[in-house]
């Protein structure tokens, strides 16, 4: 059997042209299937990224993201009363109204314009979102004209990097620093005061009440309390869940396109594969008979060019992924349709999008090499030797 | 003659042919595809008119003005209709029901929009129930409205239930005209939002302005955002055409990715046709040399082996291409929600048939290369 593998495998190294092509044709399949689910992957990770379990957001009821709430003063302060939100160093409770809007930036690349997150936060946003760290610059200082951005804004929009000024809401403000949100939706966002902005922008409401849960569990209590309470028309949510439902919609349409895609274009590198396993079938024809007239049973010719099949489907797999891999050093920046906003995120490979890919891989080189493999182990000796 | 000679040379090894041709086909029909999924995306920009102005708060879209500002911009010259609006955001029963609906004001708003055809008599019943709302064509199909239908919307930017009746289901005057959308009277909206939250009304979203003109698009654009510049409210006025755009340039970075896939699909199929006809040539280069001994010169065989190639890929190509057709028709079924216009474009089909014919032409040309420069002697010797 040995002989026979590598037989298999030293056929693939003669006919170099032809395996290179076609295992080049299942490397772009792998390739493109690999970046669609890595996509999907990366947005997923980033938006569920950036919520953390024990917080919670609080909206308006009915409204799907925190550009469409409104959560007044006086419900605010409702909120604030809760008793199962923690309690912070201080003695502060770990509680923060924030207001959401979008505004209208220019792509420094494309000149574009795309919909950009102003957050307004308040001091505790800090400690709620311990992701966020400097990295340029200072905090900007309440009751000042003064914001600091996200490290994907400071990249990749016009006027938003440290010392310029960023007009918005018919005010001037200066960014004063730049900070890393991790992984996270943040890093995509432009943060300043609350006050500032609410007076700034018009808005006499907030959009969103974010707290700290004291333990985890009471999160179906506090869901409770709010539903039952006739002075509150909110709803909270986890602020995990309230990401994830943010990117259902995005990565949904990635990875359908993804695997619809995929299911296509693999069509092409299966017939690619099987012309290449025919005509391997077919020039060999007598090399076949010889074997079988040494005693090897059709058991192990079957096997022999499914292997070869297989390798081919390896190796295309394997350049495929590799080829994958180096895109995540990339990050896309587009619009996130559910919120309507720009989010930045970069391609994600993990150890189970590499199986899926080399599985799929794999499959389309068995597929290919199955009926020309069978038409080598079902070959009458005689007439196969006679073929010389 | 000729082209029975290629015939006969490319179906000489049938089953290798049959497939190639059924990768290519499946190919091009997949590259058809996603040109289509493109250009749906543009549709709405391709059915804007240049005679209409869009007006938004210059911050962006989430910001309001105010409706005073209707006057104003009615009063200057050149322009000569003035409606307005609110991207209403509305949920019918779940958020799965996804449509765009708008709260409109509807008497000038349906005269700068004669695109959308609706009966006189149902047009009348709209105008004059406050109640009242229209929706496309297919919008109402996808829902089983019927005229006189109440439909009861959820409030996602403005809270509440609104309860609303079918007037009219308009259709497109033209096949790339939306007919998933749906309007109602804004009088409603701001009616309510004065009871409820007297903050919020009396604010429109966007103001749509028809243009005497179309040249003085430009000219008018200016005026308009110079009347308003330093006011609470800035704005931000455009062609429709711009506006359009600008929604297409929000998801420019997954357009690049659409694009660049579709030029994958080719990639792999340009390996798998190169490596055809490499067999088929390694296969025949016995002949090819006989055929040189005979006299025929290099570029003779180098033809005969484009023209196979070239046969291969575009009888793949036209198949592919007439694929097209019932495959984005089932594809449009399915994401009519999303895409409204879902239609296959002659440019798509140029596209399409070029790339056929680049598929052709490179597959043939290592072969070509091979054929031509094997010597005659060694060419000979090889049987088989």
């Amino acid at each position: 059997m040995g002989l026979l593998l590598a037989y298999s495998l030293r056929n693939l190294l003669t006919r170099k042209t032809t395996t290179v092509l076609t295992a080049a044709g299942m490397a772009l399949v792998v390739f493109a299937f690999a970046s669609i689910i890595m996509l999907a992957e990366g947005l997923e990770k980033t938006l569920v990224d950036t919520g953390s379990d024990d917080n919670v957001v609080v909206l308006r009821r009915g409204s799907g993201s925190e550009v469409q709430s409104g959560v007044s003063r006086d419900q605010a302060s409702i909120v604030e009363t809760l008793p199962e939100i923690a309690l912070g160093p201080g003695g502060k409770k770990l509680v923060a109204r924030e207001l959401v809007v979008l505004i209208t930036m220019t792509r420094r690349a494309s000149k574009a314009s795309a919909n950009v997150v102003v957050r307004g936060v308040s001091e505790t946003s800090f400690l709620l979102r311990p992701q966020v760290r400097l990295a340029a610059g200072r905090f900007p200082s309440p009751g000042l004209s003064e914001v600091m951005v996200g490290q994907s804004i400071a990249q990749r929009f016009q006027g938003a990097q440290l010392g310029n000024e960023i007009f918005i809401g018919g005010r001037n403000w200066r960014v004063v620093g730049v900070f890393h949100g991790g992984n996270t939706g943040f890093s995509s966002e432009i943060w300043g005061d609350v006050d500032q902005f609410m007076q700034a922008f018009r808005r006499p409401v907030y959009s969103s009440v974010i707290f700290r849960l004291s333990h985890s569990k009471l999160y179906s209590t506090v869901r409770d309390r709010m539903n039952g309470d006739p002075r509150l028309t909110l709803e909270a949510k986890r602020e995990t869940q309230y990401y994830r439902d943010q990117s259902r919609a995005l990565s949904t349409f990635l990875r359908v396109l993804g695997v619809t895609l995929t299911l296509v274009f693999s069509f092409g590198a299966v017939v690619g594969a099987m012309i290449t396993m025919h005509s391997a079938v077919a020039t060999r024809t007598g090399e076949i008979g010889t074997l079988r007239a040494l005693g090897f049973q059709r058991r192990s010719i079957l096997l022999a060019f499914l292997v070869e099949s297989l390798a081919l489907g390896f190796i295309g797999g394997a350049v495929g992924l590799l080829g994958a891999s180096f895109l995540q050093f990339f990050t896309v920046s587009t619009t996130n349709f559910q919120t309507f906003s720009e989010l930045a995120f970069s391609f994600t490979m993990t150890f189970d999008i590499v199986y899926k890919a080399m599985g799929f891989s794999l499959i389309m080189g068995f597929l290919g090499g199955l009926l020309p493999a069978l038409r080598a182990a079902r070959m009458n000796i005689v007439e196969a030797l006679r073929e010389v | 003659m000729l082209l029975k000679i290629l015939l006969r040379n490319a179906f000489r090894h049938k089953l290798r042919t049959v497939l190639t041709i059924c990768g290519i086909a499946v190919a091009i029909m997949a590259f058809g595809l996603l040109r289509t999924v493109v250009s749906a995306w543009y549709a709405g920009v391709e059915a804007s008119s240049a005679n209409r102005l869009i007006t938004r708060n210059a911050t962006s879209l989430v910001f309001p003005l105010p409706l005073a500002y209707k006057d104003k911009i009615r009063s200057i010259e050149g322009v000569t209709l003035v409606s307005y609006g609110n991207w209403f955001g509305g949920v019918y029963i779940t958020e799965r029901n996804f449509f765009a609906n708008f709260a409109i004001e509807p008497r000038v708003y349906l005269e700068q929009y004669p695109e959308y055809v609706l009966s006189g008599q149902e047009k009348e019943a709209f105008l004059r129930d406050r109640r009242g709302c229209i929706a496309g064509a297919n919008l109402a199909r996808r829902f089983n409205w019927k005229v006189g239908d109440n439909i009861t919307l959820k409030g996602t930017i403005f809270p509440g239930d609104w309860e609303l009746v079918l007037r009219g289901v308009y259709r497109g005057r033209e096949d790339n005209i939306d007919e998933n959308q749906f309007f109602f009277h804004w009088d409603y909206l701001n009616e309510s939002l004065r009871k409820t939250q007297p903050g919020r009304a009396d604010q429109v979203g966007f103001y749509v302005i028809t243009i005497a003109h179309a040249q003085e698009a430009a000219m008018i654009s200016d005026r308009i955002d110079a009347l308003f510049r330093n006011s609470f409210a800035e704005t931000h006025t455009e062609t429709e055409k711009a506006f359009q755009l600008g929604f297409v340039s929000l998801s420019e970075a997954i357009l690049t990715a659409i694009r660049l896939i579709s030029l994958v699909v080719i990639a792999i199929i340009m390996a798998v046709a190169a490596n055809t006809m490499g067999m088929s040539v390694r296969e025949r280069l016995g002949e090819y040399a006989v055929l040189k001994t005979l006299g025929f010169g290099n570029l003779y065989v180098s033809l005969i082996i484009l023209g196979e190639s070239l046969v291969i890929a575009l009888l793949g190509g036209l198949m592919g291409m007439a694929g097209t057709f019932p495959a984005s028709q089932m594809v449009g079924r399915a994401v009519g929600d999303y895409f409204p216009v879902f239609m296959v474009t002659r440019q798509t089909l140029c596209l399409a048939f070029s790339a056929a014919l680049l598929v052709g032409v490179v597959a043939s040309l290592f072969p070509m290369w091979r054929a031509s420069t094997v010597p005659v002697a060694e060419g000979l010797r090889r049987v088989g």
